[in-house]
């Protein structure tokens, strides 16, 4: 079952080229939760994640997971206990879905240590998971954004991590598949104890699934906690420069943000 | 954690390795061997002269000096055999070179590898009055090197490293102005340009054993880097990011498939010249039976060059007997019509 994995970043500062995205950015990941990373447009959390999955080397502190520097570990140990699934991800032309899904089991595999019975066990349970085990056979190509996202996420549970990142993994979706996404994480989360970071953009979908929330301002942790204490109307002001009204969201309880704009402010 | 054991794995097929895929597989192998076979076969009976059956037995086995037939086809058997060889290598080249690159119309024209080589090769003839393959190989693959690591260096520069987009276009762009290079240095030696000239349209026809010797540990090396470098090259086809997300290590993976490309397309151009369209087409052509997994695609792609180049030298000795159509120029009239053919059957598929 799920090891709970402890990931922190401490103090830890990222750039492209000249540009400091993230800067000095100390958090730590509650392990067996879902956490959500939001912020407005390039205030750094895309960055902030890709940095997490080592995917960019810190230009100063450090990501330490389980207490160990992520960058001075072996890439392919970190790839069995820290998976990834970019915002745009490609797929191969062509590729059958078993096949991508396959690719998942890249770091338990080696030239020499063939396909076994173990990682056919995982790729299956992945597919069944996300519900794509009628798809197998198909080609990539073919499918719906929703199912082709469902597809990623069984190559990302195929990898069988106990930490999942995920870049905005509703983009494009229109919003019946955003909640189908969302509520399969929360299952992987609940059923299996796998420590979910995703960055969101939608402030009420991150309110909803997260248990942790994260609100990042020009590459500086803003606040983080739960969704009840961190989405308030000064919040969204200061994060997003938006003047919002904060209202319960009688569906599931959490906080609602009304944005206001200029034609709509019957306050 | 997905912790799957032996005893919980599912009974009966496997999800990941259906039947049905497994058919395509076999179906491709038979129509590769038979080709294979049957190219071969056309490759000793026909040329300028036709021969009996028991003329092709004998010419393979034991050719008697005093028989015209029989000592047609004897020299039939190299030239066979270097079609096999460098067709391979520039089949497996082309679908390594797609693989680093993620880029369906990548091969070893596009990434500047042959005009690397016929640049280092012009001017080992210009300036050292090299003339055989024992040297060409040398500045062949020396040549190739180089415009390969121009070409990564050039396409590495920039916030994102090495992106297939950056390479093809660095590519592209170092095979143009290489070639210009060749270009200017043979305009002004006439000499040079009438030993290049036979050398750079590619061709198998003076092939005897000793000329393909001092080529074969680079094909055998770029061989066995190729086959090593399957893994690699698969998850690099995920794209940089879920690559590196997965464990893997782009940067080494991407040399040692180059190396892999390098090798192989410089010791074909060493010894037949640049041979066009080859590594372009063929990997496409084995896509259809194996899919986009390098593990089957590039052994694949090797039977299926050999099998092409083979056919194509037939083809050009047959077509406008009794002389001798370059395979060079053979490969682009096969390989066109076929490569349009591809795209129109299906969108090119990448990668």
């Amino acid at each position: 079952m799920t090891v709970h994995r402890s990931l922190v970043t401490e103090a830890l500062t990222v750039g492209y080229d000249d540009r400091v995205v993230v800067q000095e950015l100390t958090l730590a990941i509650p392990a067996g939760r879902i956490s959500v990373i939001v912020g407005a447009n390039a205030c750094g959390k895309s960055t902030l994640l890709r940095a997490m999955a080592r995917l960019l080397p810190p230009r100063s502190g450090a990501v330490l997971l389980d207490g160990r520097s992520i960058a001075e570990r072996p890439t392919r140990e970190v790839a069995k206990i820290l998976g990834l699934l970019p915002q745009t991800p490609v797929a191969p032309d062509d590729i059958a879905v078993a096949d991508l899904v396959a690719r998942g089991r890249y770091p338990h595999r080696s030239f020499l240590r063939p396909w076994t019975q173990e990682d056919e066990a995982a790729v299956a349970e992945a597919l069944r998971m996300t519900d794509v085990l009628d798809l197998a056979d198909r080609s990539v190509d073919e499918l719906s954004g929703g199912q082709r996202q469902r597809v990623w996420i069984a190559m990302a549970l195929a990898q069988g991590t106990d930490v999942l990142l995920l870049d905005e993994p509703t983009t494009f979706l229109d919003v019946a598949h955003q909640i189908e996404v969302l509520d399969l994480l929360t299952d992987l989360n609940r059923q299996k104890g796998t420590t979910i970071v995703m960055v969101l953009h939608d402030l009420n979908l991150a309110a909803r699934y997260a248990d942790e929330l994260f609100a990042v301002k020009d590459g500086r942790l803003y606040l983080s906690g739960a969704p009840a204490d961190v989405v308030t109307a000064p919040m969204v002001r200061d994060v997003f420069g938006m003047d919002a009204r904060i209202v319960a969201d009688d569906v599931s309880g959490t906080p609602l943000v009304l944005p206001i704009g200029r034609h709509h402010s019957r306050v | 954690m997905i912790d799957g054991t032996a005893t919980d794995a599912p009974a009966g097929p496997s999800v990941v390795r259906p039947a049905r895929r497994r058919r395509r597989l076999l179906i491709g192998l038979a129509v590769g061997l038979a080709g294979l076979a049957a190219a071969v076969l056309l490759s000793l009976v026909f040329g300028s002269r036709v021969v009996s059956w028991d003329e092709v037995v004998g010419g393979v086995l034991a050719p008697d000096p005093n028989s015209f037939a029989e000592q047609a086809v004897a020299t039939r058997v190299p030239r066979t055999a270097l079609a096999i060889l460098v067709g391979g290598a520039l089949g497996l080249s082309g679908a390594v070179m797609q693989g680093i690159t993620r880029n369906p119309l990548a091969d070893p024209g596009l990434l500047g590898v042959n005009a690397g080589s016929a640049l280092a090769v012009v001017l080992g003839i210009s300036v050292l009055s090299i003339d055989s393959t024992g040297e060409y190989i040398w500045f062949a693959q020396a040549g190739a090197a180089g415009a390969a690591l121009l070409v990564y260096a050039v396409g590495s520069i920039g916030r994102a490293g090495a992106t297939p987009l950056k390479l093809a276009i660095a590519g592209a762009a170092t095979s143009a102005a290489l070639a210009s290079l060749v270009s200017a240095v043979l305009l002004v030696r006439t000499d040079v340009f009438n030993v290049f000239r036979f050398w750079q349209v590619g061709g198998v026809g003076g092939a005897d054993f000793g000329e393909m010797a001092p080529v074969l540990p680079f094909l055998g090396l770029g061989l066995v880097l190729a086959l090593l470098s399957s893994r690699g090259l698969d998850v690099l086809a995920l794209g940089d990011d879920v690559a590196r997300g997965l464990g893997g290590r782009v940067g080494p993976a991407r040399v040692l498939a180059g190396l892999a490309a390098v090798l192989l397309s410089a010791g074909a151009v060493a010894i037949a010249g640049p041979i066009g369209f080859v590594g372009l087409v063929v990997p496409h052509a084995a896509r259809v039976f194996t899919g986009p997994g390098h593990r089957w695609l590039l052994p694949y792609s090797a039977l299926l060059g050999a099998v092409l180049l083979v056919a194509a030298d037939v083809v050009g000795r047959v077509i406008n007997r009794p002389a001798d159509v370059p395979v060079g120029i053979m490969t682009a009239v096969v390989g066109a019509p076929f490569f349009i053919w591809l795209i129109r059957r299906a969108k090119v598929r990448e990668l």
